[in-house]
């Protein structure tokens, strides 16, 4: 695939290369169920697994090399709609979803699925307000929108600087949960599967930039929905809850509610440290301040959505406005899949740990049997579960039973029952969900810098060579303080990704939103709505983390909700006692809302 | 590709847009912030509250953005001012 004429053959070829490469992954698992067959221990099938798949992502990356700036920025804006759906989703799809979600519904009940809703309903703000009109810009990145729109380094430097803030919190978050995947799978310490989780992601980003990155988050996509949908499916037909469980585990639920009534929802005796026992009900609202902590938490994770440049900037790659507008279509939609497959797996996984009329069962057993199961002895020797008989009556109880609450997708198979093979198959989802994810942010956060910061406000006059080599530099560096960050275990899989939807949208929600829909919007009231809601939110969130009393019951998870109300106030007070937008500025914005035309930007620049 | 026609094409486009983000509010808030009252009723064996937050919601959501997408188009094609 030489350089110049890789494009079109390539983007020609999509369905016929995926296609096969699909049919090869499947293979390789029936490879894999055949090596387990003549005596492989799950040991070497995780392995296989994890090494197989990262040879291929970075095999993509190697072949998608680029030197050329809109090939490095845009993936040369021409990724069909329905790649780019893919691409999205996996670029979405973080170890957070994969790895924390399921586990989340599990230990958190109806305040939790605010996430849910929140990832999902956010795509409905993606395309209604941002996708289709941001693609019509022709930007490289959000940065660059803001600084055109609006005008001026300033506006673009406050840009940058949330956007950094923002996806640099969600990537150690990312490379976390590669580190905590490759260490089980690998037998390796944790410290050194934050470096080794480092090294796959930038083997897929470096060379190709968004070209390496869209083709090798397509791979990742299938991977990572192969790997969540046949373990739920297979689990569900080899404990008879029915062929696809999706539509019917509404009685699994009801049967679990009836559980928490007959063993109670108390605390630990005594805690582990890290560790969770069940207490929240599986599902029970209570009305009230419960409904407004889910909309609120709901709320924050859409407008951060509509607000993360990572994801942003993946609807900058398709060949038309029409083609993002669909791209959006597809990409909520294969999200969907996974989504709502999280909380089938989370209520039947926590229906076969309770209910005593399953083999699976491990509540209401002799402590012993338990201890001895081999799934219960696997994750207790790397501390991530553990069953204590605090009450000393020999049996396990629900509130002796704790787990860390990451663990549940990846334990899911082994307390199941299914073979090896499938857990090193989820091993490789987890994977490239982190990965894909991981990439996407670290591009995003290298591309502003080297393109906002370095190229338009620095060295405007630097060449494509020079700007290309900066953004690689730039890439690696932050890859690796992000590695850094990581493997010193700050916050858990969740905290950290709940916070970069609120930095998101306390800084970038209004002045991206009415950059488009209001013409009045001008350069004084972005900066000040920038600004404000930014240092608001985080001032916020510093003051509840350390234990300062909340506003509205408002806690370090919905920040957001500070950081936007006071964004748009300072953004449309400062802008209407300031002068209006000069008569140049109005007609780009009338021409971003056309969807025909040339783009605002050059195609490149 | 008139000043006239550009001026209907907006008001067409944001006026579908905030039909858009109406429905986005019932079933992303109203629809959750009542689920406790929901719960009372059943769909597909699942208590209505909490099969529209693990599933409804998130259908609906899908359909919302494949239907608005259908009638930009046309609006765009109606205008004139289709970009394919």
């Amino acid at each position: 695939m030489s350089e110049q004429s890789q494009g079109t053959r390539f983007v020609d070829r999509l369905g016929k290369v995926y296609g096969i490469y699909t049919l090869g992954f499947l293979g390789f698992f029936a490879l894999m169920a055949i090596v387990e067959q003549l005596g492989a221990g799950a040991q070497l099938i995780g392995i296989l697994f994890l090494l197989f798949t990262i040879a291929i992502y970075a095999t993509i990356g190697w072949l998608s090399r680029t030197m050329q700036v809109d090939a490095y920025y845009v993936a040369g804006r021409e990724v069909p709609s329905f790649y780019n759906g893919m691409a999205t989703a996996a670029d979405w799809m973080s170890g957070a979803s994969f790895v924390a979600l399921a586990g989340g519904i599990y230990f958190g009940g109806y305040p939790y699925l605010g996430f849910v809703v929140g990832w999902t309903g956010g795509y409905v703000l993606v395309n209604a307000l941002m996708a289709p009109y941001l693609r019509k810009f022709g930007c490289y990145t959000v940065p660059d929108f803001i600084g055109t729109r609006y005008g001026g380094n300033l506006a673009r430097f406050c840009a940058v600087v949330i956007l950094v803030v923002a996806s640099f919190t969600y990537v150690t978050a990312q490379i976390n949960a590669t580190g905590t995947i490759a260490a089980r799978a690998l037998a390796i310490p944790f410290e050194v599967g934050v470096w080794f989780g480092l090294l796959g992601i930038l083997l897929c980003s470096m060379l190709g930039g968004m070209r390496g990155v869209t083709w090798t988050q397509v791979a990742q996509y299938i991977v990572l929905i192969i790997a969540y949908l046949v373990p739920v499916i297979w689990m569900s037909n080899a404990q008879g809850f029915g062929i696809i469980p999706h539509f019917t585990y509404g009685d699994a639920a009801l049967r679990i509610q009836e559980l928490e009534a007959e063993y109670g929802l108390v605390a630990a005796a005594e805690a582990v440290a890290g560790l969770k026992v069940l207490t929240t009900a599986h599902f029970d609202p209570q009305g009230g301040l419960d409904s407004w902590k889910f909309v609120t938490l709901a709320f924050c994770m859409m407008a951060g959505t509509a607000s993360l440049p990572h994801i942003l900037m993946r609807y900058f790659t398709t060949p038309s406005v029409r083609q993002a507008r669909k791209s959006v279509g597809w990409s909520l939609f294969f999200i969907f899949l996974l989504y709502f497959t999280a909380p089938a797996l989370a209520t039947l996984t926590k229906l076969q740990l309770l209910d005593p009329n399953l083999a699976t069962a491990v509540v209401g057993k002799a402590i012993d049997d338990v201890a001895n199961l081999e799934w219960v002895q696997n994750w207790t020797a790397v501390g991530m579960l553990s069953v204590v008989d605090q009450n000393g009556d020999g049996l396990v109880q629900l509130n002796e039973f704790f787990m860390r609450p990451d663990i549940v997708v990846l334990a899911t198979p082994e307390i199941a029952g299914l073979p090896y093979v499938i857990s090193g198959l989820v091993a490789a989802g987890g994977m490239a969900a982190a990965m894909s994810t991981a990439d996407g942010l670290l591009l995003a956060i290298a591309n502003a810098l080297s393109h906002d910061l370095y190229y338009k406000i620095i060295d405007p006059k630097a060449d494509t060579r020079r700007r290309l080599v900066v953004a690689r530099v730039l890439l690696v560096v932050i890859g690796a303080l992000a590695a850094l960050i990581a493997s010193l275990q700050l916050t858990g899989i969740l905290g950290a990704v709940a916070w970069a939807f609120c930095f998101a949208c306390s800084g970038l929600f209004f002045p991206l939103v009415l950059g488009i829909w209001w013409k009045r919007a001008n350069r004084a009231g972005a900066i000040a709505g920038m600004i404000a809601g930014f240092v608001a939110g985080t001032v916020y969130l510093v003051h509840v983390y350390n234990g300062g009393d909340q506003l509205w019951a408002i806690d370090h998870l919905r920040f957001g909700m500070i950081g936007m109300p006071v964004s748009l106030v300072a953004m449309v007070v400062v802008s209407l006692i300031t002068e209006a937008p000069d008569a140049e500025m109005q007609a780009m914005v009338d021409e971003t809302r056309v969807p025909t035309g040339k783009s605002i930007l050059a195609e490149t620049h | 590709m008139s000043q006239d026609n550009r001026r209907l094409h907006w008001a067409k486009t944001s006026r579908l847009t905030y039909w858009v983000l109406a429905i986005w509010v019932a079933f992303a808030f109203v629809i959750p912030w009542f689920a406790k009252d929901l719960d009372a009723g059943s769909f597909l064996g699942f208590p209505l509250g909490y099969y529209m937050i693990v599933q409804g919601s998130l259908i609906v959501f899908v359909l919302l953005i494949v239907g608005q997408n259908l009638l930009q188009d046309r609006i765009d094609e109606e205008c004139g001012l289709s970009d394919e």
